[in-house]
């Protein structure tokens, strides 16, 4: 048993390593704009649809994850503009997104699964070269991370954070909340589009449920990363990159329990269960262990 | 500078938890003016400032700084005009930012926001020797989150945040309320140091009639979503705390019942 773990466990950091682009578009919503998406669930699938139909169709496999991630961010413009021009609240703006996206995904796609095979194209990655698929995701990550660490130090970037941080005082200071939440959303769910992309190609077909759960995935490296490095890492890189890291554990522990013999359609529940368990952790805390409760910023005035 | 004519409004109209808040308020403030707001509670003060700041629209009436028409602007286009200090210090200021990013923020305000920096090494110098001035030695923590802040601290950073870029007019709603006495008198010492070195026309609420009467040159009193009382100059400066609560039982037929006014 311990030798058929071993061997699933690089293609457990490779698929962690793509799931960590996602975890990073999770971070930048729930974290940094304090905004649970839900549309992840769909812009993942988006995204791997059309990667894979563009190179289908003979486009460039890097031109294509381009589309992708445009395609993302299209649908988190939509979410941002269900939450702000039209006053939904975050968790409907996104489940109403997700659940379009399901006929548009179809619509994409044609049919609910399409298959990229590894020997006819020219895939980024892909796990029959898992090696090489983990080098091209770290490679992914890092330049994601880079990018976004610029960012989110820019004058727009600390404007998106304050508006995440306290929407009061962000207006206040003249920062368009609006405005910087469907900014946060788009980057979000781009970045989510891109790691469908890459997963289709990755598992060699873009499927109509590959996005199912995937917010949960997403919240649980997020969460998984922050439980482990929350105390040494205080630098806003070092945060994305525990949220890869996050998704890798994620992985393997998926990884050890299948190993342990429980069956794959169980997995939703045991991912449920790790999350919920997770999120309760710091709120038993506050409740049982400690008097210093954390205080927001959004206390009305 | 500040011109408000007849606005009304009224929360939640047409259900059992209508409130009339404003009933026709009428201000003009000039150049300078450094105005007191005192009230019981309801009266209306802070819906005035949530008015001028744009936190929610007018049902009548406008709202001119400055000769603009701010009635239609959204709350973060009028931010240019103002300066802001809310009751809970919880609001003024980005917890989970320091203390150096929320005053990069305040800087900008006003301002396009770009892909430049978020905060350039000489807006830190700049920004260390303003804290340095607020005497509570947090120009050596200008990287800790504000959060990890006191509630006085907090309050004298958002003061700092609010007149950074001179505002047209600063609003401070009961911006020590929430301060312990000794923090409230410091908080509310800066505050007229401030005021004074910038020349800031400033609309303050207060709950001290003591404050009220000792502090800027004119007064106001609302009562009901209305002015009942404005007074300035020499008459304001001999008033009394008496004065003050006579001033309101002849104005509004009522006695002042507001354990908090009279306890001050």
């Amino acid at each position: 048993m311990a030798a058929s773990l071993m061997s699933a466990l690089p293609g457990s950091v490779a698929q962690g390593l793509i799931w960590g682009i996602l975890a990073i578009g999770v971070y930048i919503t729930y974290k940094v704009l304090d905004f649970a998406d839900l549309t992840v669930d769909g812009s993942l699938a988006t995204g791997g649809a059309v990667a894979v139909m563009c190179m289908i169709n003979g486009m460039h496999p890097y031109l294509a994850l381009f589309l992708a991630f445009c395609a993302g961010m299209l649908a988190g413009l939509v979410t941002g503009l269900f939450h702000t021009a039209l006053g939904i609240p975050p968790i409907l703006s996104g489940i109403l997104t997700q659940l379009g996206l399901y006929s548009i995904n179809m619509r994409i796609m044609g049919k609910a699964n399409q298959a990229i095979s590894v020997v006819q194209y020219d895939l980024i990655v892909s796990l029959r070269y898992i090696p090489h698929a983990c080098l091209v995701t770290i490679g992914f990550c890092v330049v994601i991370i880079g990018l976004l660490y610029w960012f989110f130090g820019t004058e727009i970037g600390a404007g998106v954070r304050a508006t995440g941080c306290n929407p009061n005082m962000a207006r206040a200071q003249g920062v368009n909340t609006n405005a910087y939440k469907v900014l946060g959303l788009v980057l979000s769910n781009g970045l989510v589009g891109l790691s469908g992309a890459l997963y289709a190609q990755y598992q060699g077909s873009s499927d109509i449920n590959m996005g199912r759960g995937a917010i949960v995935i997403g919240l649980a490296a997020v969460i998984i990363g922050e439980v482990i490095f929350g105390k040494i890492f205080h630098n806003f890189a070092l945060h994305m990159v525990s949220a890869v890291i996050g998704a890798i554990v994620y992985f393997v522990v998926i990884a050890v329990v299948l190993q342990l013999g429980l069956e794959t359609t169980d997995l939703k529940l045991f991912s449920a269960l790790i999350v919920a368990l997770f999120l309760a952790i710091p709120y038993l805390k506050g409740k049982y262990f400690s008097q210093t409760s954390k205080k927001g910023g959004n206390a009305d005035a | 500078m500040l011109k408000i004519t007849n606005v009304h409004k009224t929360f939640n109209p047409g259900t059992i938890n209508e409130k009339k808040a404003l009933n026709g308020v009428d201000l003009i403030l000039n150049e300078g003016d450094f105005v007191t707001v005192i009230g019981g509670n309801g009266a209306g003060k802070s819906t005035v400032l949530n008015m001028i700041a744009g936190v929610y629209p007018v049902d009548c009436g406008s709202i001119m700084v400055d000769d603009v028409d701010v009635t239609k602007l959204p709350e973060h286009k009028r931010a240019k005009y103002l300066g802001r200090v809310f009751q809970d210090p919880m609001t003024g200021t980005a917890a989970d930012m320091n203390i150096e990013e929320n005053l990069a923020i305040a800087a900008r305000r006003g301002k396009h926001r770009s892909l430049g920096w978020g905060i350039t090494a000489k807006e830190r110098a700049e920004y260390k020797e303003r804290l340095q001035s607020l005497g509570l030695g947090l120009e050596d923590r200008m990287t800790s989150k504000v959060g990890l802040l006191s509630g006085g601290q907090r309050q004298a950073v958002t003061l700092l945040m609010a007149s950074l870029k001179k505002p047209k007019l600063l609003l401070l709603d009961e911006h020590t309320a929430a301060l312990d006495p000794k923090t409230a008198k410091k908080v509310l010492d800066l505050t007229e140091e401030i005021v004074e070195k910038d020349h800031l026309t400033t609309l303050m609420i207060t709950h001290n009639m003591k404050d009220a009467i000792r502090l800027g040159n004119r007064l106001i009193m609302m009562h009901e979503g209305k002015i009942i009382y404005d007074v300035c100059g020499e008459e304001k400066k001999n008033l009394k705390v008496a004065d003050l609560l006579a001033k309101f039982e002849e104005v509004s037929g009522e006695e002042f019942a507001n354990d908090r006014m009279m306890l001050s």
